[in-house]
């Protein structure tokens, strides 16, 4: 499954997230997309569009984005690494869906380019307010991995590792964009085919008569047969045991979900990423992802040069969130602020992990617009920061 | 053996080789999972029989047959027949069967449902994959109502029949589903009853052996919800229903047989009503370009242009 040459357009190139995005996509041997136009989403459907009919990939536009997460869904178990793009209205319709690709383990990618809901709130403005969404939105308890990008050229480079984790664990990936990352344009340096690893699923190892399509070793990720490939191949939203078998019983329901969250729970080498700037002497630290990762970075400086110790702790992967690496950082520090475009919901997280060592303080918005980085230094210190007129 | 007994078996090489006193469909049935968990008198068995019967006879190959069922009873078909099987959730069997066909255009694709679960929550993805030429086929088992959540009623409920849901009887208009799949562009639609075997089987055989949306609707007993509800009696009784035996609904004795076969393509007077004759047959057999054709046509002159984003 690795990318063709002249496939993938190494060099350096400017262009909007979105469009990144896509690129990453064709870079880590996405060949499928379905998808249903949504702003701020929709370029990245357009980018597919044009790109994948002519290296022979697979280009849907569905009917909705329930009938295109269930494509992508369908094409990854045929054996093509998928993708499908929305925005909070369209990932609403897609969280049932969310939940058959967790429970079967099927492997594919779902970004969403956050904008101000709720309902069809801001179309065109910013919000990273589906972040709680994208944690617990599909029913049932599962577990999500979702990174969160703060450029163009980290949504190209996040999406190709969302892939992988996608491959790697059998499970989807969100990559939780925002309108503004979505909508910018800035320079985006793809590497030449090759230099970046590319993972795709364990395949049946065994032949048809010895598969036992859910057994796992201590790695806890099952081998897969594609369709097509001879092994009559069963697999369902129902509770299931180790041959693939609906058996909604108690004794296997106990043994299947809590297998299904020790995959992405125990295997956080394969997804976590995050990054701490001036975090070694830090008495205030600045958690914020996504674009407001960068108004934090600017808060961070402003603090340094007003002689306050501040630093930042940017996860990259938000969910499953960074618990351990946050609590390191944060050891020496009095102050957490976390800064997000929403009304308070990654804190939460971290208030939680924090559990009362230090005050933790939101820096919120109910989105429409950047958060400016003068709100977030004002709630590294309050005392010694300029008031910040609203 | 009579040849009538004779007619029911199915002569592929797999069948050979079944145990000499196995079920005829052993080899291509997964025998293992069995009793299947449908209950006595349901229609549902019977078209799964039907169904590879017409798919061995099509020379279908198991390892090219993919099966995809939503929610339902008539959805578990995925788990009793030897082929890829997925069963997915509520109304999302056609888009997800779509993925599966334009990864791997080599595969043979069913998608097994229920009228609920095709026509109701999955309505939107039925017309636009018959609209888009999807090349799959479709087999809707109609039994008029939802029968594994109890019987409530549906989009194909007859008007004026009882349900759980609408205990003075169905004040809505169902779905005429043969005219439903040939205004949206279906390449194949027909209409039979599980009482029509072996016209089943051949219409399954001759669906196979087509490319396009196909559409295969197939009126199926539910004694043990609907049947009951309308006082129809066993699943026999039901399936006396759809061969016209009119007492059983109480209408004046004398009308002419119900069920009625046409396949010149005329649509009119298909709906399904409890007071009129069930008309079933073939009646829509064209050629129109597939999803697929037409994309790689597009696709292939980008290509041609080689033009950098």
């Amino acid at each position: 499954m690795s990318p063709e040459k002249g496939v993938v357009l190494t060099g350096s190139h400017f262009m909007l997230g979105d469009q990144a995005c896509a690129e990453g996509a064709i870079y880590a041997g996405c060949r499928f997309f379905a998808g249903y136009p949504i702003t701020p989403a929709t370029e990245i459907a357009e980018r597919m569009a044009e790109r994948l009919p002519p290296m022979g990939g697979q280009y849907i536009q569905m009917e909705d984005e329930i009938g295109s997460i269930a494509a992508i869904l369908g094409a990854s178990v045929a054996g093509v690494k998928a993708m499908t793009a929305t925005s909070g209205p369209g990932f609403s319709l897609m969280q049932e869906n969310l939940g058959l690709g967790f429970m079967m383990e099927v492997p594919c990618v779902v970004v969403n380019v956050q904008r101000g809901g709720p309902s069809t709130g801001l179309p065109t403005s910013i919000g990273q307010q589906d972040m709680m969404q994208a944690r617990f939105g599909s029913h049932g308890d599962y577990a999500a991995i979702a990174y969160c990008p703060s450029s163009p050229q980290e949504a190209f480079e996040l999406t190709i590792d969302a892939f992988n984790t996608a491959e790697r664990l059998r499970t989807p990936v969100l990559v939780m964009m925002d309108e503004v990352v979505g909508h910018m344009r800035e320079r985006v340096v793809i590497l030449e085919v090759g230099k970046r690893q590319l993972l795709f699923r364990r395949l049946a190892s065994v032949p048809p008569s010895q598969y036992r399509p859910y057994r796992v070793d201590e790695d806890l990720v099952p081998e897969m047969a594609l369709a097509g490939a001879g092994y009559s191949v069963r697999m369902t939203s129902l509770t299931h045991d180790e041959l693939g078998r609906a058996v909604t019983d108690t004794a296997t329901q106990a043994v299947l979900v809590p297998r299904l969250l020790r995959k992405v729970y125990e295997h956080r080498e394969v997804y976590e990423q995050y990054e701490l700037r001036h975090a070694k002497d830090a008495e205030v630290l600045v958690v914020a992802y996504g674009i407001t990762g960068r108004s934090a970075m600017g808060a961070v400086e402003a603090a340094r040069a007003r002689g306050i110790r501040a630093g930042l702790f940017r996860p990259k992967t938000v969910w499953p969130f960074p618990g351990d690496a946050l609590l390191r950082a944060a050891r020496t520090v009095r102050r957490v602020v976390v800064a997000e475009v929403n009304m308070g919901q990654v804190a939460l997280e971290v208030e939680r992990l924090l559990a009362g060592k230090c005050t933790v303080v939101r820096v919120t918005s109910p989105g429409g617009e950047v958060l400016a980085p003068e709100l977030i230094l004002e709630a590294c210190a309050p005392d010694r920061a300029p008031k910040v007129r609203r | 053996m009579s040849p009538e007994t004779e007619e029911h078996r199915v002569r592929t090489p797999e069948a050979e080789k079944a145990p000499p006193h196995g079920h005829p469909l052993d080899s291509v049935l997964r025998s293992e999972v069995l009793p299947h968990i449908w209950c006595p008198g349901c229609g549902i068995g019977v078209a799964l029989g039907a169904f590879l019967q017409g798919l061995d006879r099509a020379g279908i190959p198991l390892e090219k047959r993919v099966l995809v069922g939503g929610i339902g009873c008539s959805s578990r078909v995925v788990y009793y027949a030897k082929a890829d099987a997925y069963h997915t959730t509520h109304g999302r069997a056609i888009p997800f069967a779509t993925g599966i066909k334009l990864a791997n255009p080599a595969l043979h694709v069913t998608v097994f449902a229920g009228d609920g679960d095709l026509f109701a929550i999955g309505g939107n993805h039925f017309i636009h994959a018959a609209r888009r030429n999807m090349d799959i086929l479709v087999v809707c088992i109609n039994n008029f109502n939802y029968g594994m959540t109890g019987g409530q009623s549906g989009p194909t409920t007859p008007h004026d029949a009882r349900t759980t849901t609408t205990p003075n009887g169905n004040f809505e208009i169902p779905f005429n589903l043969p005219q439903l799949a040939a205004a949206v562009g279906a390449v194949y639609v027909a209409r039979w009853t599980t009482l029509d075997v072996r016209r089943l089987r051949d219409c399954f055989t001759e669906a196979a052996g087509k490319q396009g949306f196909r559409f295969v609707e197939v009126l199926a007993p539910c004694p043990v919800s609907f049947g009951k509800n309308n006082d129809i009696g066993s699943g026999l009784d039901e399936m006396d229903y759809y061969r016209g035996l009119e007492q059983i609904w109480g209408s004046p004795a004398g009308l002419p047989e119900r069920v009625e076969v046409r396949s010149n393509g005329d649509l009119s007077g298909t709906d399904i009503s409890l007071h009129r004759p069930i008309i079933v047959g073939k009646f829509i057999d064209r050629v129109r370009p597939t999803f697929l054709d037409s994309y790689k046509a597009v696709a292939t002159a980008a290509a041609a242009k080689g033009k950098p984003p």
